[in-house]
């Protein structure tokens, strides 16, 4: 046990700015997943019939291939026109997969939202976009945030899959620290303690974001 | 007297289906107009049409003076002065009361937090429930959230109101303070147009009872003479109907 707190505290350094890379790629995936999940749920839900074409394509597309594919093919399969760093190649391609997840995340939020409160907000001459902003958007989120904190969680755990494009996050991490040392469970189970304590943060701002946002549920 | 409502020749239809046949039908200010009929007969699709929830296939509806067009923003300023109450209520859920009063007036009408919390606050003790302004629509029964909506509606300063079965979806006890805020409301001299069952509302506060079946109107005129002396064919099945059940 001694020999596991002192390889647990000796490892921090690496370990601890490797988990700074693995929220980074965390962070990039989110933040452009996020918007581009939103403008595929927008398309999805559109009046315009080639939009939705593209979004049901693009969704089933993202969703029916593994994310490390994505990420080689970003890495690997474009060197001949892009060259790209590992961690965009894996934050990219991270934010691609996410954004299919929170496109139909985003779309059944908006489809749980009752028309009559729609049609309530238009009957007082609020517009299509003050409609948005200020009944549909908020009540499509609160509907969506449980699942939308799911999926961060999944991003944080998926970012791992960098290590194979060189990328220096967690998992990277332990697999060099394994080599070096030949004490793969030490550090596996280390690697796994990271992500667990990253995971349990997130999901305590997102359980307190669900909480300041459901007042209108409780007395 | 001027039409605060005149609709011309409006024809609705839904596929196949003509809800609405070539209707003409005026409402002139300060008259409060219910419309009775069978299920399907096309009462809430009038109302809907009138504040261009659902767009019409054919004629004119003209409201204050102001032809209404299918969308944009001429419609949306034309429906601000258009109340509407829903049978479901529709209040806004993750609004406080207060909120779910002052948003349109803010973000409509552009008035500042102070004058819109104070004619809500107005609008709030005039249907008796000043004390709920904080709670959240849940936490309300039916009939408050019914008056809340009616509140919400008349925020905007409507020049008409229009009500579709806001009754129905209450239990039998909390029907009447809702009917008793509408009552008012016509007594104040409110143009209205109400869809209802409720008979006896008819009875004592409609000016004019409206009829419809079959995709128009089949008969109208005082409430005295629709209720009692129906001398359509419809008119007079669609009461005996109503008369049996009651
Ligand atoms: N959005 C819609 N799409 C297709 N058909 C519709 C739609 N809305 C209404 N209808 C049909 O139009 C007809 C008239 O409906 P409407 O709701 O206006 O009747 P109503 O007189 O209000 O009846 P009720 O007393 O049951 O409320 C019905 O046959 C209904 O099925
Ligand atoms: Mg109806």
């Amino acid at each position: 046990m001694s020999d596991f707190l002192s390889a647990v505290v000796e490892s921090w350094p690496l370990f601890f700015e490797a988990a700074g890379r693995t929220l980074a790629l965390s962070a990039v995936a989110l933040l452009l997943g996020l918007p581009l999940g939103a403008l595929v749920a927008a398309a999805s839900m559109s009046r315009v019939r080639p939009l939705r074409w593209f979004a049901t394509a693009y969704i089933g597309l993202v969703r029916g291939t593994p994310l490390i594919t994505q990420i080689f093919i970003l890495y690997f399969g474009l060197t001949i026109v892009l060259l790209l760093p590992g961690f965009w190649a894996a934050s990219i391609a991270l934010a691609f997969h996410n954004s299919a997840y929170i496109a139909e995340i985003l779309r059944s939020g908006f489809q749980s939202v009752p028309v009559g409160l729609d049609e309530a907000s238009r009957s007082l001459g609020m517009s299509w976009w003050q409609t948005l902003r200020r009944v549909r958007g908020p009540l499509a989120f609160r509907t969506a945030l449980p699942s939308l904190g799911n999926q961060f969680i999944i991003a944080v755990k998926d970012s791992s899959l960098a290590a194979f494009v060189t990328v220096d996050e967690l998992f990277q991490v332990a697999l060099r620290a394994t080599a070096s040392s030949y004490e793969p469970l030490t550090y596996y189970i280390i690697v796994a303690l990271y992500y667990l304590a990253i995971v349990l943060i997130l999901t305590l701002v997102v359980n307190r974001l669900e909480h300041a946002l459901s007042k209108h549920r409780r007395s | 007297m001027s039409a605060i409502v005149s609709m011309q020749q409006v024809t609705k239809r839904f596929g196949p289906l003509t809800v609405l046949d070539a209707v003409d039908l005026e409402v002139q200010q300060g008259e409060v107009v219910v419309l009775i009929g069978p299920s399907g007969a096309g009462k809430s699709t009038l109302l809907r049409c009138v504040n261009g929830l659902e767009g019409i296939d054919g004629g004119t509806i003209t409201v204050d003076g102001q032809q209404l067009v299918q969308k944009g923003r001429e419609l949306n300023s034309l429906r601000r002065r258009i109340g509407m109450v829903f049978q479901q209520f529709n209040l806004f859920p993750h609004l406080r009361v207060i909120d779910n009063i002052t948003m349109a007036q803010r973000d409509v009408l552009g008035r500042s937090r102070e004058e819109a919390e104070a004619r809500a606050r107005e609008l709030l003790a005039r249907v008796g429930l000043s004390e709920k302004e904080h709670a959240y629509p849940e936490r309300l029964s039916g009939g408050q959230q019914q008056r809340v909506a009616i509140a919400r509606a008349l925020a905007m300063d409507p020049v008409l109101m229009l009500f579709d079965e806001p009754t129905s979806a209450l239990d039998p006890e909390l029907v009447g303070e809702v009917l008793q805020v509408m009552r008012d409301l016509a007594e104040e001299g409110m143009t209205m147009v109400v869809v209802t069952h409720e008979m006896r509302f008819a009875r004592q506060v409609a000016d004019r009872v409206v009829l419809m079946a079959d995709g128009g109107i089949a008969e109208q005129g005082t409430p005295e003479q629709v209720l009692e002396h129906p001398t359509s064919e419809r008119g007079r099945a669609f009461l005996a109907e109503l008369g049996g059940q009651g």
